[in-house]
């Protein structure tokens, strides 16, 4: 954890240093941009705690805070971003954290471009599971949707030819994933103590990891191949004995990891397929997620729209071996409305039923602007039917709603 | 493109002498139809060349009490000149804040569907969206989609209809009908003046055949020498009169963008 943070002052004095040697002394060459984000919400957890210990936090608060701050220069060639994150929680001193998001200088050339410094990359096509994604740590304590990430120290350099547009990373740093403190909500019955996380590599969490992709359109396809080779970025968790506790201990393999990622799109209709392949978690798996997204258009009243999205979710990794996953042989589907109003009101509700046990996470989500500078979002989290057998088992008292109030500047 | 507009210029030529060559007289004459497709060609013309621009753009939104919304966004187009291809346009949003950074990116065709990619900041993701929508409102304005794309000559049917007075100037008064799928309108009514072929009005007419909205150009300005810009568009809802206006502010052309600042890997990088 300190040795990360040791990496980041040295990847942001070595910003400072191209921002001290590179960016021209006047002051019109240039352009600076500051905007951000406070945000306030409580998470409510109606249902008491399913474990004697635990907290039952019936009402949490926190409040979070997001800055970026860029200076183009060179004629926007040029840019330095540096995105701060924290959030404070009163309940969980896990889920108090900070980070930093972004903290890198991109160079815009003609046909190419180059990121230097800890940055944030998207890979693939799907909803409801980002299985080609694996750039980026989850910011696992922010929220259990897998949509947060934590910034990654990168040199990214990216080529486009009519062939495609080629990409190559070195990933300098790996970030480890943080965990909600224990005996909160959300965390289970068990301490994951990551002071005594392991490491595969000699190198530890300073392995230097690489990864590289081709991406490229063809009509209405758009395909992309890429591989990683590197640290897991999803931690296997080993059972072991502290002071006659049963914790868990992350450990992080080595993997490489294949994956290809497709989108069709045809009329109002995407078809989205996502799979890999990995080794170095016991046996090579495989896993893929395919499924569409069709949007009805201008209807009630000719405003708004409803999306529906049905994906199938399927994974065969080893249970005892490999990092555990809920989504093995799953399907999901969700509706999405967007009102297309001034206020750009939108509404998800959404579910991924396990096909073997029944067991179901159910998401709502729900917002609205107010004003031109504030947000409200309210977002409902439900486990139901959960078998025990699930890996979910643990969170099935869990059921949360957050409702969140966001100040733009 | 104009290849095919020749053709349809000549079959539908062809076609129009051998129904009037009993009237002598009026075999040089232009039909309606011919009459609306070429000043639409001429429209086109005389807005050909002008390379690349830039402009700051706020949509004014007001409801039926007048509250009013603004959204600040900045276009980047390209003219692209070819067979069956159109214009490529970039939209950044800037305000209200909490989209700030959203931008879209489109590649217009002439009768294939659009290719358009969303850039959604929060993840850096981009994502390839469906060109289908075309009536629906463009950012919960009074603007449908497809009143923003670049009006490509045969994306459309036209017929001449009258001369007529448009403020202190003369027009051309023609009707067109959207060729291209999934559109909002049966047809559109269009004011284009005789002197510089610029949109001056335009009724929209819902599948109702009711006349839903109206859309008028005004404060034009002329750059490189050559092409005109209007700096307000305002278009009103006639069915519950809501209303939004578009105001533009320094257009710059020959402002060096290529085809490299609008591919999808560029859109990522985007501000």
């Amino acid at each position: 954890m300190i040795r990360i943070y040791n990496l980041t002052a040295l990847l942001i004095y070595f910003l400072a240093v191209i921002t001290i040697s590179v960016v021209p002394i006047s002051s019109q060459a240039g352009e600076w941009d500051f905007s951000g984000s406070i945000s306030g919400e409580t998470r409510l957890f109606p249902y008491s705690p399913a474990f004697a210990e635990q907290d039952k936090m019936t009402i949490s608060p926190s409040v979070a805070f997001e800055a970026e701050i860029v200076y183009e220069w060179n004629d926007y060639s040029d840019r330095i971003t540096f995105t701060p994150f924290a959030r404070l929680d009163v309940h969980d001193d896990n889920r108090t954290h900070y980070d930093i998001r972004e903290a890198s200088w991109l160079h815009l050339g003609e046909g190419w471009d180059l990121t230097v410094g800890i940055s944030k990359v998207y890979w693939g096509v799907t909803e409801s599971r980002h299985l080609v994604n694996i750039i980026n740590q989850d910011d696992a304590v922010e929220d259990i949707d897998g949509e947060d990430k934590l910034g990654q120290p990168m040199v990214n350099f990216n080529l486009e030819k009519e062939i495609g547009t080629f990409s190559v990373f070195v990933l300098p740093g790996f970030r480890e994933r943080e965990f909600l403190e224990h005996n909160k909500r959300l965390s289970g019955p068990f301490r994951i103590d990551t002071d005594l996380t392991t490491f595969e590599a000699d190198s530890g969490n300073h392995n230097v990891d690489f990864a590289a992709r081709w991406q490229h359109m063809i009509g209405d396809w758009e395909i992309g191949l890429s591989h990683f080779h590197g640290t897991s970025r999803e931690a296997r968790l080993l059972q072991t004995m502290s002071n006659n506790e049963t914790i868990f201990v992350p450990h992080y393999d080595q993997i490489d990891q294949t994956a290809l990622d497709i989108q069709y799109t045809t009329g109002a209709t995407l078809w989205k397929f996502e799979a890999m392949s990995r080794s170095g978690q016991g046996d090579r798996f495989a896993a893929f997620v395919a499924g569409f997204e069709h949007t009805l258009y201008a209807v009630i009243g000719g405003r708004a729209d409803i999306g529906i999205l049905v994906e199938y979710l399927y994974d065969d990794r080893d249970s005892l071996l490999a990092p555990i996953t809920t989504t093995d042989n799953d399907i999901f589907a969700g509706v999405r409305l967007a009102m297309n109003d001034t206020q750009d009101t939108s509404f998800l509700i959404g579910g991924i039923v396990d096909h073997n046990n029944g067991s179901s996470f159910l998401t709502i989500e729900a917002e609205r602007r107010i004003g031109s500078d504030w947000k409200i979002e309210l977002e409902g989290r439900f486990f139901e039917n959960i078998d025990q057998t699930d890996p979910a088992f643990i969170f099935a008292q869990d059921d949360f709603i957050t409702v969140r109030l966001s100040r733009y500047f | 493109m104009i290849n095919i507009t020749t053709n349809k210029v000549v079959k539908s030529f062809v076609g129009a002498v051998a129904s009037i060559s009993l009237l002598t007289f009026s075999a040089m004459a232009q039909t309606p139809a011919e009459k609306g497709l070429q000043i639409a060609i001429d429209t086109d013309k005389a807005d050909t060349g002008w390379g690349d621009s830039t402009v700051g753009m706020k949509m004014i939104m007001a409801n039926a009490q007048g509250q009013t919304t603004t959204r600040e966004i900045r276009l980047k187009n390209l003219e692209v000149i070819g067979d069956g291809v159109g214009d490529k346009s970039l939209t950044i949003f800037d305000t209200p804040r909490d989209v700030k950074g959203t931008a879209f990116l489109s590649h217009t065709k002439v009768l294939e569907a659009d290719d358009q990619w969303l850039l959604l900041p929060a993840l850096g993701r981009v994502k390839r969206i469906s060109s289908a929508n075309k009536s629906g409102p463009f950012m919960g304005s009074e603007f449908a989609f497809e009143d923003i794309l670049s009006p490509e000559v045969d994306k459309y049917t036209y017929t001449y209809l009258r001369d007529e007075a448009c403020g202190d100037m003369d027009c051309f008064v023609i009707e067109r009908i959207p060729t291209y799928e999934n559109s909002g309108y049966t047809k559109q009514i269009v004011w284009i003046d005789k002197e510089a072929y610029r949109y001056i009005q335009i009724d929209f007419y819902d599948r109702k055949e009711s006349h839903i909205k109206t859309l008028s150009f005004s404060n034009y300005s002329q750059y490189l020498g050559k092409y005109w810009r209007a700096a307000k568009f305002e278009m009103v809802n006639h069915q519950g009169g809501k209303s939004t206006i578009l105001e533009y502010d320094n257009y710059e052309f020959a402002t060096g963008l290529t085809d490299k600042d609008f591919t999808s890997n560029r859109l990522k990088n985007i501000r």
